[in-house]
């Protein structure tokens, strides 16, 4: 017989007490070729989320998910690759850096669209929110099995805006309710 | 052709809604549009492994980590972490948070007119075993008002986060210490429907953990999600 799982609670509003440690990352400026993700999360009257952690996952350049852990001594160099825990500040932003993912294949021979799995939690999300963070520009997307199941008038909400100036920075914004909602998945 | 795998979704009831209005503060954070089915794919079946250097032996014991003992009353929280097929996770990564004996947390956001402990920060993390044991010691977290209705109280919970074998076995969440008056108001912990599943949040005591002269010992099993969990197909429901 099957068990059911635990039951989510919200991280509440303290949790940097306990999951702070893991949110140490390199300077973005200082990690070579990385792309640059700059955003805010916003609630649905469009104020910033200043409780609100961020948990990423993504493949390295060849689409593959690391099963190590890391290699280093302590924080961040211990972390596995391809994860990060990012809080947002007083503001509601967050900065990341990351090499890009490769195409992670389906398993039927095709293959997904770069893209980072992204689990949001704050104080109010009673459960966390699971959505994915695409690349702009990329020509995969228009093939990507997991965006095209989205309705097209949504998708944009996983794509990042490109700085002109700039094709390595890049800027998203995660809105948890309201226009321009972005597209969080059923788990 | 075979349709395409979905991540499958929980039993009714035993998962909170995001909306959740007694919980003032779900009502303008919770998603209103509907959740999109996804794909079962290796993004969603693999995840972080992580390994002893994160964790140190001193983390596993929260009344360990200053020059002297935190006031409270002493605790051991104790046990499993198992996939829904009742197998041990082994190495799955748990930390804990929580306020102190009077329920004060060790956070610049917390203004409860309650003393901070200097002996206390409310913080551990532990790697279960081959047995997917974990258990760490602490002091029983006081109850605390908070602002979400008028005279507002948490029941004693520590906060829990856990890694499983894969991102989707993630889980946050809270446990509870058994006979405690406020769970039955607590809009948080009665934001999961069903009985049953709350219940499971609740710890159990077990005098046969407890440390004789020493500490009292609540026990917690905590089911994630599988890795290899049975998926639905396309037109299946």
């Amino acid at each position: 017989m099957r068990e059911t799982c635990a039951g989510s609670q919200t991280v509440g509003p303290f949790f940097s007490i306990g999951l702070e440690y893991l949110c140490a990352q390199p300077d973005p400026a200082t990690v070579a070729g990385a792309i640059i993700v700059r955003g805010r999360v916003l609630d649905g009257e469009k104020q910033p989320v200043p409780d609100a952690l961020l948990e990423l996952w993504y493949a390295d350049g060849d689409g593959h998910y690391s099963d190590q852990t890391g290699e280093g001594a302590s924080v961040p160099q211990c972390l596995p690759r391809g994860f990060a825990r990012i809080a947002t500040d007083a503001e509601g932003r967050f900065c990341l850096g990351l090499q890009k993912p490769g195409r992670v294949e389906m398993g039927d021979g095709g293959k997904q669209a770069p893209h980072v799995v992204v689990l949001v939690f704050a104080r109010g999300l009673l459960r966390h929110l699971i959505t994915r963070m695409y690349f702009p520009g990329d020509r995969a997307n228009e093939e990507d099995p997991v965006l095209q199941s989205i309705p097209a008038r949504r998708r944009a909400t996983l794509i990042p805006k490109q700085d002109p100036a700039n094709p390595s920075s890049l800027e998203w914004d995660i809105r948890l309710q309201g226009e321009e909602e972005t597209v969080f998945f059923a788990w | 052709m075979a349709g395409k795998i979905y991540v499958a979704t929980p039993e009714a009831g035993t998962q909170p809604e995001f909306h959740h209005p007694p919980y003032a503060s779900s009502v303008a954070r919770s998603p209103r549009q509907p959740l999109i089915p996804l794909l079962h794919t290796a993004s969603e079946r693999t995840g972080p492994v992580f390994g002893h250097r994160i964790v140190r032996p001193s983390d596993s014991d929260l009344t360990a980590q200053h020059a002297r003992e935190p006031i409270g009353e002493r605790i051991l929280v104790d046990g499993r972490v198992l996939d829904e097929d009742g197998r041990p996770v082994r190495g799955a990564l748990v930390e804990v948070w929580q306020a102190n004996a009077a329920g004060r947390y060790r956070h610049r956001v917390d203004q409860h007119h309650a003393p901070l402990d200097p002996n206390f920060t409310g913080a551990g993390r532990v790697l279960t075993d081959d047995d997917g044991h974990y258990c760490f010691r602490s002091i029983k977290p006081g109850a605390y008002p908070w602002r979400n209705h008028p005279n507002a109280w948490r029941p004693a919970h520590i906060h829990f986060s856990l890694f499983g074998s894969g991102i989707l076995s993630r889980l946050v969440t809270q446990m509870y210490f058994p006979g405690d008056p406020l769970q039955a108001i607590d809009p948080i912990l009665n934001s999961i429907p069903d009985e049953r599943a709350r219940k499971r949040l609740i710890s159990r005591f077990d005098i046969e953990r407890t440390e004789p002269e020493f500490a009292l010992a609540y026990c917690w099993d905590i089911v994630l999600r599988g890795r290899d969990e049975t998926p639905f197909e396309e037109g299946s429901r």
